[in-house]
């Protein structure tokens, strides 16, 4: 090695400026591929200002019922109190820092940690230590505790929690503004209609590893160009068609945002039966994977998916509806958790079909499988070719709200936010 | 049945190598084909299994839509290619109910990518239900449990 070479130089760890040719319509690689803009992407999105996804009230219905989940990179659990109150508190024990709780789930009447036995509340309160006041012999206490030890200061790190139709938020800042601000007026209309207040009955899970940038799947969801084109499943059965009649619409930050959308020919199930296709030859064996029935609550749209900014995509697909959680792991790599549900008042048979639309989503489903697959690849040349960019130019360069789907607006949109927020 | 005769379980180890010969070959076509027309077929996580959630990563119930999978894989699908390898267990029986043979199996598949290395790609075990039919042993329920916690990216072709 150089001698002459200073050390700070070497290891360096300071991203270059990056260079935006024009508005937000030229997205640099480097925001895919640079671990310390990752680094403030976890601060400024994951750990302050908003609010993060962790789960639905469903999963945690009795006291003491838990689930470990992550909020960016940092694992929180959240938890019914044996008083029926919500809780969210980081998995990671104030003494040595042990991410104690290892289970996925379970109920609990305390959180202990197994290396000292730290003792908490389920509402995160240190309750006591093993031997605080020392151990006696020849009846003095030797060591223990400095006495102005405070067991108040010594709880779990405990998140502000938001819960709002039976799904749960939390957040590490609690100076952050209310769940229904954050979302803004437009985007909470869309989150009202899927959680309109009906207790929610868990399905099950899908979980994937997606070796791409956490963002690459917002931005997959804020793409209304591809589904018609990559997703043959869509196309032929009119699921999801640029001449379908639909709207985009985001928040006034330009962060979240729905697509809304209305399947051309919706409607009666004896229609989709006799699916006539633009691809003329695809023709299901088993017509029941499109057994689609309207349901009440849709009033009108057959498809809406909304993207709340960063952890989650709220899936309404005809009658399969999710959440895809997003947990990121480095920059170039995010888990993907998909928890399908339905509703308290579903006959069998809306259950059974929710199950079997299922088939389209997930990490092996006729339409999502190939999400991934894409994505994988994008990333692949955002590591290699360093200092380009991508081109998000459909619709226009600017941001706004649409009555179509043939633009990128969506995109643009949320990296104009990533400015406002990580360039500051 | 009251116990397998000779025959019956050399015909059933044959139908297990047979299967996963047949997913590793590349001829889609020759998967439904293991089962009878109103089967079952589900790949699902362990977890939802264990804990009673119905979800399935995949989940189909008649011989119709597993060739339904087989025009997605060839047709629809947009993937990147890859190879696969099925390494399975002698099947244990579990259960021995008229001419319905109930057993499982542990198996690995490893996958490789073009020009990338072999990796295990998922792991588990299947629990069957075979069935006597004209044609040989048919699979009339196959539940792929895997405990593989996370899936590598996408799953495309039949395990």
């Amino acid at each position: 090695m150089n001698a002459s070479i200073p050390l700070s130089d070497l290891v360096s760890t300071a991203s270059p400026p990056l260079n935006w040719e024009s508005g937000t319509s030229r997205i640099p690689f480097a925001v895919y591929n640079d671990p310390a803009l990752h680094a403030r992407e976890l601060q400024r999105f994951f750990y302050e200002q908003h609010w993060c996804y962790v789960g639905l009230e469903a999963e945690i219905p009795n006291p003491g019922d838990y689930k470990r989940t992550e909020i960016g990179e940092r694992s929180v659990i959240l938890v019914r109190a044996l008083d029926g109150a919500i809780h969210v508190v980081e998995n990671a024990c104030a003494h040595r820092g042990v991410a104690f709780c290892r289970a996925r789930s379970g109920n609990a009447q305390a959180f202990v940690c197994p290396y000292h036995q730290w003792n908490y509340a389920l509402d995160g309160r240190l309750r006591g230590v093993p031997m605080r006041h020392g151990v006696k012999r020849d009846g003095v206490a030797q060591g223990g505790m400095p006495v102005d030890f405070n067991l108040a200061d010594h709880g779990l790190t405990r998140l502000k929690v938001a819960t709002r139709g039976g799904v749960v938020f939390a957040s590490f800042d609690h100076d952050i503004e209310p769940f229904e601000d954050f979302l803004g007026p437009d985007i909470l209309r869309y989150f009202d209609r899927l959680f309109d207040g009906r207790r929610l009955t868990i399905l099950g899970y899908n979980r994937q590893r997606i070796p791409g940038n956490w963002k690459l799947m917002q931005e997959n969801i804020k793409d209304p160009y591809h589904p018609g084109l990559l997703h043959t499943w869509f196309v032929t059965f009119g699921l999801w068609r640029a001449d379908n009649e639909s709207r985009l619409v985001m928040d006034r930050h330009h962060r979240h945002a729905a697509m809304i959308s209305t399947r051309g020919n919706a409607g009666k199930v004896s229609e989709v039966s006799q699916v006539s296709s633009f691809k003329q030859t695809m023709r299901l064996h088993d017509p029941r994977f499109l057994d689609i029935v309207p349901e009440p609550w849709w009033n009108g749209p057959t498809a809406v998916m909304t993207t709340l900014f960063p952890s989650v995509i709220l899936q309404q697909q005809v009658n399969s509806v999710s959440t895809r959680q997003i947990v990121p792991d480095d920059h170039g790599h995010f888990d993907f958790v998909w928890t399908h549900f339905g509703f308290e008042d579903d006959t069998p048979e809306m259950t059974e079909r929710r199950l079997r639309q299922a088939n389209l989503f997930g990490p092996a489903g006729f339409v999502s499988a190939d999400d991934g697959e894409v994505i994988e690849f994008s990333q692949q040349t955002f590591e290699a070719k360093r200092g380009h960019r991508t081109v998000a130019e459909l619709g226009g360069r600017d941001v706004g709200n649409t009555d179509h789907m043939v633009t990128e607006t969506l995109i643009r949109g949320m990296y104009r936010y990533w400015r406002a927020v990580i360039e500051r | 049945m009251s116990a397998l005769g000779f025959d019956d379980w050399y015909a059933l180890t044959q139908l297990y190598a047979d299967y996963a010969s047949a997913v590793d070959s590349g001829d889609w076509d020759l998967w439904p084909e293991f089962f009878t027309d109103d089967c079952v077929y589900r790949l699902q996580p362990r977890e939802n299994f264990e804990r009673g959630l119905p979800l399935a990563t995949l989940r189909f119930e008649s011989k119709g839509m597993l060739k339904d999978r087989v025009y997605g894989i060839r047709e629809t699908l947009f993937h990147d290619p890859y190879y696969q390898r099925h390494i399975v267990g002698t099947p244990v029986i579990r259960k021995l109910d008229g001419d319905r043979i109930h057993a499982e199996a542990n198996y690995a598949v490893i996958r490789t990518k073009l020009s990338a290395l072999s990796t295990v790609f998922n792991a588990g075990r299947t629990l069957d239900e075979i069935v006597r039919t004209p044609a040989g042993f048919k699979f009339a329920s196959r539940l792929v449990i895997y405990d593989s916690e996370m899936i590598p990216n996408s799953i495309i072709y039949p395990i």
